[in-house]
């Protein structure tokens, strides 16, 4: 098993980035949690020898060379299926790299292959891929969170040190926290979403999950960065995250909304307790600060994010990608062939085009919008008192399989803690911070300022150092 | 308070095939939907721009001309390529 990057790059200093490239293939192989849809052993080979032959040459070798990773298969990668999990696009080869794709194939990474998702990434337990649920391999009976389901479950099971998943209100961060492991979701703007299949453009981000701090800031530096191809893509400055991770938490504020947090479980409220007395002991302090609107989040993200989806969505249908289910004309072969995606995808797609339709779009969508910028406000407030804010990143531990999939309200009320940082734009992180129920994984979700990633990662480095 | 016949609307709106099962599911679960989201009537929105996030550095760029995909490449996941195009059902008789 590779637990970090670190022990990858020291293989692969070694010149045998191949026989960790061959382990990693074994173990995608033998994927007994639905963590993998597709595993590219001969592009993993050659990008593996290449790093060798730089290696044994004396060539400088990429930051990532010979690191094994796996990315979620809302990416598109030249040559291989990209299927969002969704029979819409089964069987579709994607005909270009993502951006994020080109800078791990640049750093001299390993990519194994493309990881399970709630289809489309429209979900949050691993349940509503169209070609099988994702289990925890903390427990197997346990969803391991979504969408970004089958990027967790490869780390968490050992299969890569590190994954991308992609975050449009959570999407790598709730995986992150049901499977014990580090997510990061980047400030809105900060890594191009070129090449990442787009669910809503004003939220999507693409972000890391790895075991620790180190490789998931390791991972962040690679794929952040300009590029003009995202017309959202921000010219920021490029930190060197990476040692950010050991910078420690003295003198650090760190928020914490009261009011909210309570929502949480009083197993989960124990646990973030337990990891704000160990960044106290560290010598950050706790400041109590008010998002008064963060409640709305719900509400304010289920009409956006469907409204963007719907439209962003009108693509898959029969005429320029994948399926197409014919009909006696044009429009019924648009319906028949969208009549394919799953439910959670429609029952979206028709919120997101009600919030949009004639009649509704004042009372719903821009309403939304407007109490987005008060979420916004609220942060802005926050911080003028604190550095970091902090909640349990979600109200419970990872549930049962099959648990929660009538009531899809009753799941979407769960990602109230990490939706209003997505709506703000701003950058989030989950650490694990201990146990729960049944001793399961907690994370500790911090919200940061705009483009101080590095804060929040010195807050994850923190926490390890006492696990 | 959603009805049926609103949910065939929107569905027929997003071109979206629905079984008459399917209609009756996503009526009521759209319905606790729409009743969650009220909550929002209760915030005070006055004078606020609703396009007030969006952030400094993203601002307009060169109309500059550059290679895009190569016609064959964006053909070769298409259901039904024709010549140099996407073929379609007749749309009208």
């Amino acid at each position: 098993m590779t637990r970090s990057i670190g022990e990858a790059l020291a293989a692969a200093r070694d010149g045998s980035a191949q026989e960790v490239a061959t382990a990693a293939i074994a173990r995608a192989r033998d994927d007994r949690w639905g963590a993998l849809l597709h595993v590219d052993q001969e592009g993993a080979l050659a990008a593996a020898a290449s790093v060798d032959t730089a290696a044994t040459e004396g060539r400088a070798v990429g930051p990532l060379a010979g690191v094994p990773v796996v990315i979620k298969d809302n990416l598109c990668q030249r040559g291989t299926p990209t299927t969002c999990a969704s029979k819409l696009l089964e069987g579709w080869v994607a005909p270009y790299d993502a951006h994020v794709v080109e800078r791990l194939c640049a750093a001299g990474a390993v990519i194994v292959g493309k990881a399970n998702l709630d289809e489309f990434a429209m979900g949050s337990s691993g349940e509503t891929s169209a070609f099988g649920p994702t289990r925890n391999p903390c427990d197997e009976a346990r969803v391991p969170g979504g969408s970004s389901s089958g990027s967790a479950a490869a780390v968490a099971a050992g299969i890569v040190p590190a994954a991308l998943g992609s975050d449009t209100g959570g999407s790598v961060r709730q995986p992150a926290a049901f499977c014990g492991l580090v997510g990061l979701k980047p400030t809105y703007g900060r890594v191009s979403r070129y090449g990442l299949v787009a669910f809503a453009s004003s939220l999507d981000q693409v972000g890391p999950i790895a075991r620790d701090a180190a490789s998931a800031a390791a991972l962040f530096d690679v794929v952040a960065g300009y590029d003009p191809r995202d017309a959202t893509s921000a010219d920021a400055p490029r930190g060197e995250h990476v040692a950010a991770v050991a910078r420690g938490v003295r003198g650090l504020r760190v928020g914490v909304p009261r009011d909210f947090v309570a929502g949480a479980d009083p197993d989960v409220r124990d646990a973030f307790e337990r990891a704000l007395d160990r960044l106290v002991e560290r010598g950050a302090s706790v400041v109590d600060v008010a998002l008064p609107h963060a409640r709305h989040g719900v509400s304010v993200y289920y009409l956006v994010a469907t409204a963007e989806a719907s439209s962003n969505l009108a693509r898959f249908d029969g005429v320029r990608f994948g399926l197409r289910v014919e009909g006696a004309d044009l429009t019924e072969t648009y319906e028949r062939t969208r009549a394919r995606f799953g439910p959670e995808v429609k029952r979206r797609i028709l919120l997101g085009t009600y919030a949009l339709s004639a009649g509704y779009y004042d009372a719903y969508y821009l309403r939304a919008q407007k109490v987005r910028v008060r979420i916004a406000e609220d942060f802005a407030q926050a911080f003028e008192r604190c550095d970091v804010v902090a909640t349990p990143t979600t109200p419970t531990v990872a549930w049962r399989l099959g648990e929660r999939s009538d009531d899809p309200l009753q799941t979407w009320l769960q990602d109230l803690y990490t939706l209003p940082a997505s709506l703000a734009g701003l950058p989030a992180l989950s650490a694990p911070c201990g146990t729960g129920e049944a001793g399961l994984p907690v994370g500790f979700h911090v919200t940061g300022r705009r483009w101080d990633e590095a804060t929040l990662l010195a807050v994850a480095g923190a926490l390890e150092g006492e696990r | 308070m959603l009805d049926e016949a609103e949910v065939r609307q929107v569905a027929r709106l997003a071109r979206l095939g629905l079984t008459d099962e399917e209609v009756g599911v996503m009526r009521g679960q759209l319905a606790g939907v729409l009743a969650h989201v009220r909550d929002l009537d209760a915030v005070d929105v006055e004078g606020v721009d609703p396009l007030g996030l969006a952030p400094a550095g993203m601002g307009s760029r060169e109309d500059d001309v550059r290679a895009g995909l190569a016609r064959e490449d964006a053909l070769a996941g298409a259901p039904e390529p024709v010549d140099e195009g996407f073929g379609v059902p007749k749309a009208f008789e």
